[in-house]
C-alpha cells in the first residue's frame, strides 16, 4: 500500500510544469479551476455547482408550487408545467444531490483516510467539467421548439418519444451525467482501496468513507444500465428499433423494468452518503463513539444489496402476477430491517451522551426524525394492496420528498456546517445557522406534510390543475415551499460570510474532541495534506 | 493489492459490462422470460398447432376489446360482442378495420389476454396479428382469428378478455402527416 501512495504521488511529476505549483499552492486565476487536479479545488467546484443547480431546480419547484397555489390555470400553460416537473427532478437528482455528495467525497475522503489527493486527479478534473456541459445541454432544451422534456424524469416511453427537438439532447445529457458519475465513482473506489494510510484497515475506515465506497459500487453497477435504457430510447426514435414499441414487437413496460433496476439503487445512491455524514456528526456532538460501527457497515452493505431486488415496487400497477407482487413487497419491506438497524444505532449513540446542539447536530437530528417518516411512508407504499391506491398520487410525492429533502439535502447541509470551518479556517455564524435550521425544518414540514393528505384524498401527481376540495392543503404546501426557498438564501449568506472569513477563527479540531484524521490537519486545511501517510493515532481512533 | 491503474481499468470493465447487460442482455432475456411465463398477457406470435379436445360441459365467456393507438388512422372493432366457448374446441371469429387515411397504410395489431394466467392457454392457429396488414386508402378489411383455448385452462377462470391494439407501423413523426389539421395542432401543444 505504501507503494501505491508513492505511485499516486508520481502523478505530480507527469504534470511537468504544474509540478512546481502543485506543491506550493494553487495556480492563479481561471487556470486553477479549469485545469484543477487538486481534490479540494475539485470538491469546491462540485459543491458550488451543486448549489447553483439547487437554486435553478428550486426556482422550477416554485413555478410548480405557484401554479398549484389555487385550482385553475394561473401562471403557466400545462405543457410548461410538465416541463417544470420533469426538469426540476432531473436537475435536483443529477445536478444538485449527486454532485454535492461527490463534492463532499472529494474534499473529505482523502483527508479522512490520510491520502494526499484522489487517486486519479486528471480523471477527477474531467468528471467535474463534464457536468456543466451536460446541464447546459439539458437546460438549453427549455428554449427549443417543442420545449424541454415534459414526460417526467422517469422518461417512460411511448410518452417520452413525443418530446420535441429536445429529445436527443435529453438523451445525450443523461449519457454525460452518467459518464461523470461513473468516472467519479471509479476515482472514489481506487482512492479508498489504494491510498489509505497503511494503518487504516477497511473496518477502521470512518462511516462516511464506508458509505461512499458502497455508493460508488452502486453507481458503477447501475449508471451504465440507465445509459443502456436511454440509448434504447434513442435507437427506437431514430434508428428503427422497437425495444419499447409494441407495434414492432417491443414492450413499453420493459423500459420501466430497466429504468427502475437503475432507479431504486439510485435512490440509495442519494441517501447512503447522507447516512455516512450523520454517522460522523452524531458521535461528535453526543461525545460518544458511534454505536455499532461494524453493524453499520453490514447494514449499509445489505441495503445496497437489497436495493437490486426491489425495483418493481415502482410498478405494482402495470400488471404483475401475485407471486411477483408478493416477492417485491416482502423484499422491499426487508430493507426496513437494515435501515432500522441504522436508526437504532444513531439513537443508541446519543443515549446518555453529553449532547450539544450546534447546527450540524440539529440538521442530523432532523434528518433522523424526518427521514424516518419518509421510511414509514415508503413502507406503506411497499404494501401492494395500498400502493395500488397511492401510486402516482401526491402520497408518493410526499414520500420521496421526505427522504430526499430532510434526508439527502439535510445530510448535505449538516456536512457543510460540520466541515466548513475546516475548509475555511473560520466558524460560520452559529446563531444564523440555527435560524436557518429552524426555518428549513419548519417549512419543509409545512411543504411536504400536507401532501400525504392530498395523496390519500386522491390528488394525482404531475397535474397543473386540481379539483377544489384539494385547495387548502395545496395552498399550505405552496406557502411552505416559498418559505423554504427563501430560507435557503440565508444558507448562501452564511456560507459566503464564512468563506469571506467573517467568523471567529476555527481551531484545528473545530469541535470538542472530534474523531477522524481530518481534524489533525490545520484549519483551514492546507492546499496539500498528508503528503506523508499519517499514523492512525489515539486522536483518530474509531471504535 | 492491484495498482491504481489496474483497479481503475477493472472498474471501467465492470461499468462497460453493466452497459452491455442493460443494452444487450436484458431485452432478449425479458422477451424469453415473458414468453415462457406468459407474463404481460402476451400470446403466441406465430401459428400454434393444437389438436381439438373439447372439454364438454365447461363454458367460458370470451370478451373482445379493440383499441387504436394514438394517431393511427383506423376504425377498428370486433365482429361480435363476445362469445361463449368450450375449452378445447376450435373457433373462428372476425375483426373489422377501416383505413381512414387517404393513402395506403400498414397496420400491426398487438394482442393481449387478460387475466394474464389465461394468456398461455389461449392458442391462436391463425391471426391477422401474425403479420402486418396493408390497407389501401379507405379500405375496409374483415380479418379472421382461429383459436383454441386449451382445456387445461385453470378452473377458476370463467371469463377471458382478448384485446387487440392497432398500431401504425410508421413512426409517430411520419404518421402525424395523416392527422387532420386540428389534431396535429393539438399534438403540437402537448409538447
Ligand atoms: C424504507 C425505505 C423505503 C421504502 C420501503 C420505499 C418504498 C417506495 C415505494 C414502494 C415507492 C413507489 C411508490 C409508487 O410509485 O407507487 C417509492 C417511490 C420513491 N421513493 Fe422510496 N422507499 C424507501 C426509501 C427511499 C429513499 C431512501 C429514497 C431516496 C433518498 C426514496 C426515493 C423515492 C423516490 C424518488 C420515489 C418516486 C419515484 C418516482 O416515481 O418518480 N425512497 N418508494
Ligand atoms: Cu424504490
Amino acid at each position: 500500500m505504501v507503494s501505491a501512495v508513492t505511485d499516486a504521488h508520481g502523478h505530480g511529476k507527469d504534470r511537468g510544469q504544474d509540478h512546481g505549483h502543485d506543491h506550493h499552492g494553487p495556480a492563479k486565476g481561471w487556470r486553477r479551476w479549469l485545469y484543477a487536479t487538486n481534490h479540494k479545488d475539485i470538491g469546491t467546484m462540485y459543491l458550488v455547482f451543486s448549489g447553483l443547480m439547487f437554486f435553478i431546480g428550486g426556482t422550477m419547484a416554485l413555478v410548480i408550487r405557484s401554479e398549484l397555489f389555487t385550482p385553475g390555470l394561473q401562471f403557466v400553460a400545462p405543457n410548461v408545467f410538465n416541463q417544470m416537473t420533469t426538469m426540476h427532478a432531473l436537475i435536483m437528482v443529477f445536478g444538485a444531490v449527486m454532485p454535492a455528495f461527490v463534492g463532499l467525497a472529494n474534499w473529505m475522503i482523502p483527508m479522512m483516510i490520510g491520502a494526499p489527493d484522489m487517486a486519479l486527479p486528471r480523471m477527477n478534473n474531467w468528471s467535474f467539467w463534464i457536468l456543466p456541459a451536460a446541464f447546459s445541454i439539458l437546460m438549453s432544451t427549455l428554449f427549443m421548439p417543442g420545449g424541454a422534456p415534459a414526460g417526467g424524469w422517469t422518461m417512460y416511453p411511448p410518452l417520452v418519444l413525443q418530446t420535441g427537438d429536445a429529445f436527443p439532447f435529453l438523451i445525450f445529457s443523461v449519457h454525460l451525467m452518467g459518464l461523470s458519475s461513473i468516472m467519479g465513482a471509479i476515482n472514489v473506489i481506487v482512492t479508498i482501496i489504494n491510498m489509505r494510510t497503511p494503518e487504516m484497515s477497511l473496518l477502521k475506515m470512518p462511516m462516511f468513507v464506508w458509505t461512499w465506497l458502497i455508493t460508488a459500487y452502486l453507481l458503477i453497477a447501475v449508471m451504465p444500465v440507465l445509459a443502456g435504457a436511454v440509448t434504447m430510447l434513442l435507437t427506437d426514435q431514430f434508428f428503427g428499433t422497437s425495444f419499447f414499441l409494441a407495434a414492432g414487437g417491443g414492450d413499453p413496460v420493459m423500459f420501466q423494468h430497466i429504468f427502475w433496476f437503475f432507479g431504486h439503487p439510485e435512490v440509495y445512491i442519494m441517501i447512503l452518503p447522507a447516512f455516512g455524514v450523520v454517522s460522523e456528526i452524531i458521535p461528535t456532538f453526543a461525545r460518544k463513539p458511534l454505536f455499532g460501527h461494524d453493524s453499520m457497515v453490514y447494514a449499509a452493505s445489505s441495503i445496497a444489496f437489497l436495493s437490486f431486488i426491489v425495483w418493481a415496487h415502482h410498478m405494482f400497477t402495470v400488471g404483475m402476477p401475485l407471486t411477483g407482487q408478493l416477492f417485491f413487497m416482502f423484499a422491499t419491506m426487508l430493507i426496513a430491517v437494515p435501515t432500522g438497524v441504522k436508526v437504532f444505532n444513531w439513537t443508541a449513540t446519543m443515549w446518555k451522551g453529553a449532547m450539544t446542539f450546534e447546527t450540524p447536530m440539529l440538521f442530523s437530528l432532523a434528518f433522523l426524525f424526518l427521514f424516518t417518516i419518509g421510511g414509514f411512508s415508503g413502507l406503506m407504499l411497499a404494501v401492494v394492496s395500498s400502493d395500488i391506491q397511492y401510486h402516482d398520487s401526491y402520497f408518493v410525492v410526499a414520500h420521496f420528498h421526505y427522504v430526499l429533502v430532510p434526508g439527502s439535502i439535510f445530510g448535505i447541509m449538516a456536512a457543510v456546517y460540520y466541515w466548513l470551518p475546516k475548509w475555511t479556517g473560520h466558524m460560520y455564524n452559529e446563531k444564523l445557522g440555527q435560524v436557518h435550521f429552524w426555518l428549513s425544518t419548519i417549512f419543509v414540514n409545512v411543504t411536504f406534510f400536507p401532501m400525504h393528505f392530498l395523496g390519500l384524498a386522491g390528488m394525482p401527481r404531475r397535474i397543473p390543475d386540481y379539483s377544489t376540495q384539494f385547495t387548502d392543503f395545496n395552498s399550505i404546501a405552496s406557502i411552505g415551499a416559498i418559505g423554504f426557498g427563501i430560507s435557503q438564501l440565508l444558507f448562501v449568506y452564511i456560507v459566503v460570510q464564512c468563506v469571506r472569513k467573517r467568523g471567529s477563527r476555527a481551531s484545528d479540531t473545530v469541535w470538542e474532541n472530534p474523531k477522524g484524521l481530518e481534524w489533525t490537519v490545520p484549519s483551514p486545511a492546507p492546499y496539500h495534506t498528508f503528503t506523508q501517510p499519517p499514523h492512525v493515532g489515539a486522536g483518530a481512533a474509531f471504535s | 493489492m492491484p495498482g491504481a491503474n489496474s483497479l481503475a481499468l477493472r472498474l471501467l470493465a465492470m461499468a462497460l459490462g453493466m452497459f452491455g447487460f442493460g443494452f444487450l442482455v436484458l431485452p432478449p432475456l425479458y422477451s424469453v422470460f415473458c414468453e415462457i411465463t406468459g407474463l404481460g398477457g402476451k400470446t403466441n406470435q406465430t401459428a400454434a398447432v393444437v389438436a381439438e379436445a373439447p372439454d364438454q360441459g365447461r363454458s367460458v365467456k370470451l370478451e373482445f376489446v379493440t383499441a387504436v393507438n394514438a394517431y393511427a388512422p383506423w376504425e377498428f372493432h370486433a365482429g361480435s360482442d363476445g362469445m361463449e366457448i368450450t375449452p378445447g374446441a376450435l373457433y373462428d371469429t372476425t375483426f373489422v378495420a377501416k383505413n381512414l387515411a387517404n393513402r395506403s397504410k400498414i397496420a400491426q395489431a398487438v394482442p393481449s389476454v387478460a387475466p394474464q394466467q389465461a394468456a398461455k392457454y389461449f392458442k391462436k392457429l391463425e391471426c391477422f396479428c401474425f403479420t402486418t396488414q396493408e390497407f389501401a386508402a379507405g379500405e375496409v378489411k374483415q380479418m379472421p382469428v382461429r383459436f383454441i383455448v386449451d382445456s387445461d385452462l385453470p378452473a377458476h377462470i370463467d371469463t377471458i378478455t382478448l384485446s387487440y391494439t392497432f398500431f401504425d407501423t410508421e413512426r409517430v413523426s411520419d404518421a402525424s402527416a395523416d392527422l387532420s389539421h386540428e389534431t396535429a395542432h393539438e399534438r403540437h401543444s402537448i409538447h
